[in-house]
């Protein structure tokens, strides 16, 4: 009796110790953009499936996580939806893909197009209604992503410029936040990722042209970037073993199902 | 005199409405996802893997994930609270020192459990460098519900009688014997009532363990995998817009999980009340 | 002296369950106190801008954010709070308090992000189809933050009341005061300090919470404006259905990739919560224990 509580302590001990120094199977760790996530989720199941006791574990956060995540060695790959900053270089980098972003409204909003200096004024405020765009007469509401978002900076490459954000604007953390917000405000005006495009949301024309794979190829539709993984240094091993896959005729099938415009 | 009792009649009623609408409105809130939820629960999706980042399939891996986190969080924070409480009530004297620790577990309780998601992401996770894992979402768990754990098993030895304490020393038992002998089960059930009260809390926790228990949708095979919780799943299923259905249902079984956990403890303590009242 | 090295393990035990939080109060403290040093601390708390791409840390907006659902979340539910605890404790019949107290013991325990679910799906469409606007605001905030602490404030403020000896309402009866009148002069004022411990708790949690009010309160990291001409009464209500960040949405939203000074803001804008929570309980306990 008298042990028995210290009994039970280094037991419980043990057994952590147990499970932590069970480790065997190979364990890849990916991490950042939420608009590279989905691709990057299917490719690592496939990879799984043709090598087993390999697990791969895919994690949100968006690109700035993807980056830092990278750098602090908490994920073996990171992913990134833009360009690496200037601050941000040293990291090894593959682009696997493009992809466009999309414009997004309700699907009871009857606009269809927009040019891009539109979409500038309504970021910037300068339109903050949807009358003065042929629209119905209603304040628009705007959905912005976070501050770390790959998309977000993107966005903010393609069409911001110089200018800043209006003040009076809705943040959300992801593509299905933001597409989740405008699918449920009839209002609303944001931007995602085209992979994560579906139906409870409209995509808008821009400077009349219809955002797809074959429009942003042709590059008649202007706004895509990269997605891009991010190793620290040149990849070696399972994680080389990974981007290859990611490179390889399949991988690159795989991100055309998707939506995606190859790079190989 | 005659306004007076109108008065009293108009306060009573207003209070009555109220109550009722007080309770209404939380009640509405208990059956506005349940009435969603509860259909969609099948032996499939408590049992089925997650599919296109949770849209459909099931949710074991969450079940699983939350399982192991509150395990390590409760494995970690009960040895370490008991011990402390322990220390408190029987061994310590009413030093600045002990006046100092007391502080320090009280100020923990106050603590916004997202203060302990930074803390935990940037110590666990890259100081230590342990990873979105188990163990890091676990121990930042650990730090959040030790507060409680030391709270309520204080309280559970301080009502042990001290005839209890004395009679036993008396008999010739050491001090640590008379406690792990006759003070411990005697204070049991309250001990283990805010266990339980803690495991609630843990399930329960998003903002400290969204960052340091990461988001994997695998069953974790070891402490340093990470995983997804019950609450971090919800969490994502809702902000992402991916699917409304399994989300209801997460939270339908969320709901469940802490209303079984919490109405054990109440339980026990009412349990625990009624053998105070016997003698 | 045998028992001394349990003795020693217990005194351990007790030392590790305290000293966390020394190290997660010196932890955040290290690593937000240099940006804190180098902007100033009135310029962190009283700057507009946070724009962290741009090296701009101001909590200003943050701060603000806070405040206003915090004080709406009370607003609503200290009222119903009290009202549903002098019901509990002076007029429900015994069945009715069995049946009651239970439900609200158990609705304390649902975790926040169900509410924060509940929020975004049900409250923040009514404010949108109601009251217009985005639907993602203060107010969406506050009613999710009055219901996460009205059980605290119910429970708590039912003891407190329970707990005021029989003598004062017999007595108040016996000089011919009516009962609701007891009740009013005698009962609440005997039972101010708890009901003002349930309303301090309610508001240390109100301000803590984080989830729940993320998915609520649309995150802008700018002051709430409103254009319109109009008083400023109702500007302040116009106030309440702007989005708004607060200072434990500003560090979860942004945690995960802050990096430098940026993620040592992030830990300053901790600092600021603690000083705030601090700051907040000191003046209710003031407000309160004036006579």
């Amino acid at each position: 009796m008298k042990f028995k509580f210290l009994g039970i302590i280094v037991f419980i001990i043990l057994a952590v110790m147990y499970m932590v120094g069970r480790e065997e199977v190979h364990n890849l760790t990916i991490a950042g953009s939420t608009s590279v996530q989905p691709i990057a989720e299917i490719l690592s199941e496939e990879f799984e499936k043709q090598h087993s006791g390999v697990r791969i574990n895919v994690q949100g956060g968006g690109s700035s996580a993807g980056v830092k995540s990278t750098q602090s060695g908490t994920a073996d790959i990171g992913m990134s939806s833009r360009e690496l900053k200037s601050n941000e270089r040293g990291l090894f980098e593959t682009i696997i893909a493009l992809d466009g972003i999309g414009i997004i409204v309700n699907t009871a909003n009857p606009i269809t197009e927009l040019t891009m200096e539109e979409v500038r004024k309504i970021f910037t405020g300068e339109i903050r209604n949807w009358k003065e765009i042929g629209g119905i007469d209603a304040p628009i509401t705007v959905v912005n992503r976070e501050a770390g978002s790959g998309t977000r900076g993107a966005f903010e490459e393609i069409i911001m410029g110089p200018y800043d954000f209006l003040d009076k604007i809705i943040i959300q953390g992801s593509n299905g936040a933001v597409r989740q917000t405008v699918a449920g405000d009839i209002n609303a005006v944001g931007y995602i990722s085209l992979v994560a495009l579906e139906s409870r949301v409209k995509a808008l024309n821009i400077e009349g042209v219809v955002p797809n794979p074959e429009t942003i190829k042709a590059g008649d539709y202007k706004m895509s970037r990269p997605f891009i993984l991010l190793t620290k240094k040149e990849p070696e091993g399972l994680i080389k073993e990974f981007i290859d896959f990611a490179l390889s005729q399949e991988g690159q099938r795989i991100c055309k199902e998707e939506g995606l415009i190859t790079v190989r | 005199m005659r306004t007076s009792i109108l008065m009293g009649k108009v306060f009573k009623s207003i209070l009555w409405f109220v109550a009722f609408f007080t309770i209404g409105v939380l009640l509405s809130i208990l059956s506005y996802i349940l009435k969603e939820g509860v259909g969609g629960i099948s032996l499939d999706f408590l049992l089925g893997k997650p599919e296109a980042m949770g849209k459909e399939g099931g949710i074991f891996p969450i079940i699983v994930g939350t399982i192991y986190v509150t395990a390590v969080a409760i494995a970690i924070a009960t040895p370490i609270g008991i011990g402390g409480a322990i220390y408190f009530n029987e061994y310590s004297r009413d030093t600045r020192f002990i006046r100092v620790l007391r502080f320090g577990t009280e100020t923990l309780a106050g603590i916004p459990s997202i203060i302990f998601g930074l803390f935990g992401f940037t110590f666990f996770v890259i100081w230590l460098g342990l990873g979105w894992s188990i163990i890091s979402g676990g121990l930042t768990l650990a730090f959040m519900i030790l507060p409680t754990i030391v709270r309520t098993s204080e309280e559970a030895l301080k009502a042990v009688p001290r005839s209890y304490r004395e009679g036993s020393l008396a008999l010739g038992a050491t001090m640590w014997e008379s406690i792990v002998n006759i003070v411990l089960p005697a204070a049991s059930p309250g001990i283990v009532t805010g266990i339980i009260l803690s495991i609630g809390r843990a399930i329960g926790e998003t903002a400290a363990v969204l960052l340091t228990a990461g988001s994997s949708l695998k069953i974790p095979h070891s402490l340093l995998d990470p995983a997804r919780t019950m609450s971090i799943h919800l969490y994502i299923l809702t902000t992402e817009g991916l699917s409304m259905e399994n989300a209801y249902r997460t939270a339908t079984v969320l709901v469940f999980m802490i209303l079984i956990i919490n109405t054990t403890a109440n339980l026990l303590r009412k349990k625990l009340s009624s053998r105070a009242y016997k003698g | 002296m045998r028992g001394d090295s349990e003795r020693e393990i217990l005194k351990v035990s007790a030392f590790l369950s305290t000293i966390v939080v020394f190290l997660i109060a010196g932890f955040v403290l290290w690593q937000g106190l240099p940006i804190l040093r180098r902007e100033g601390l009135f310029s962190f708390i009283l700057g507009r801008e946070w724009v962290p791409s741009k090296g701009r840390f101001g909590v200003y907006p943050m701060i603000i954010g806070s405040i206003f659902v915090t004080f709406g979340a009370l607003l609503f539910g200290v009222p119903l709070g009290v009202a549903c605890a002098i019901f509990l404790a002076e007029v429900a019949p015994e069945w009715m308090v069995r049946l009651f107290k239970p439900t609200i013991q158990l609705l304390a325990g649902i975790p926040s992000v169900v509410y924060g679910f509940f929020g975004l799906t049900a409250v923040v469409p009514m404010i949108r189809m109601y009251l217009g606007g985005t639907g993602f605001s203060a107010l969406a905030g506050s009613i999710i933050l009055a219901i996460m602490i009205l059980p605290t404030i119910i429970n708590i403020s039912e003891d407190a009341m329970r707990a005021v000896p029989k003598e004062y309402k017999e007595g108040s009866l016996a000089l011919g005061a009516t009962e609701w009148e007891t009740t009013i002069k005698v009962v609440l004022p005997a039972a101010r300090s708890g009901i003002a411990a349930s309303i301090i708790l309610g508001m240390g949690r109100a301000i803590g919470e984080t989830m729940a009010v993320l998915m609520v309160t649309g995150n802008t990291p700018h002051l709430p404006q409103v254009e319109r001409n109009i008083s400023p009464f109702l500007k302040v209500f116009w106030l309440f259905l702007e989005p708004v960040r607060t200072l434990t949405g500003n560090v979860v939203l942004e945690m995960s990739y802050a990096t430098g000074d940026h993620q040592s803001a992030l830990f300053a804008t901790g600092i600021v919560l603690f000083i705030m929570i601090i700051i907040l309980n000191v003046l209710a306990n003031m407000a309160f224990n004036r006579r």
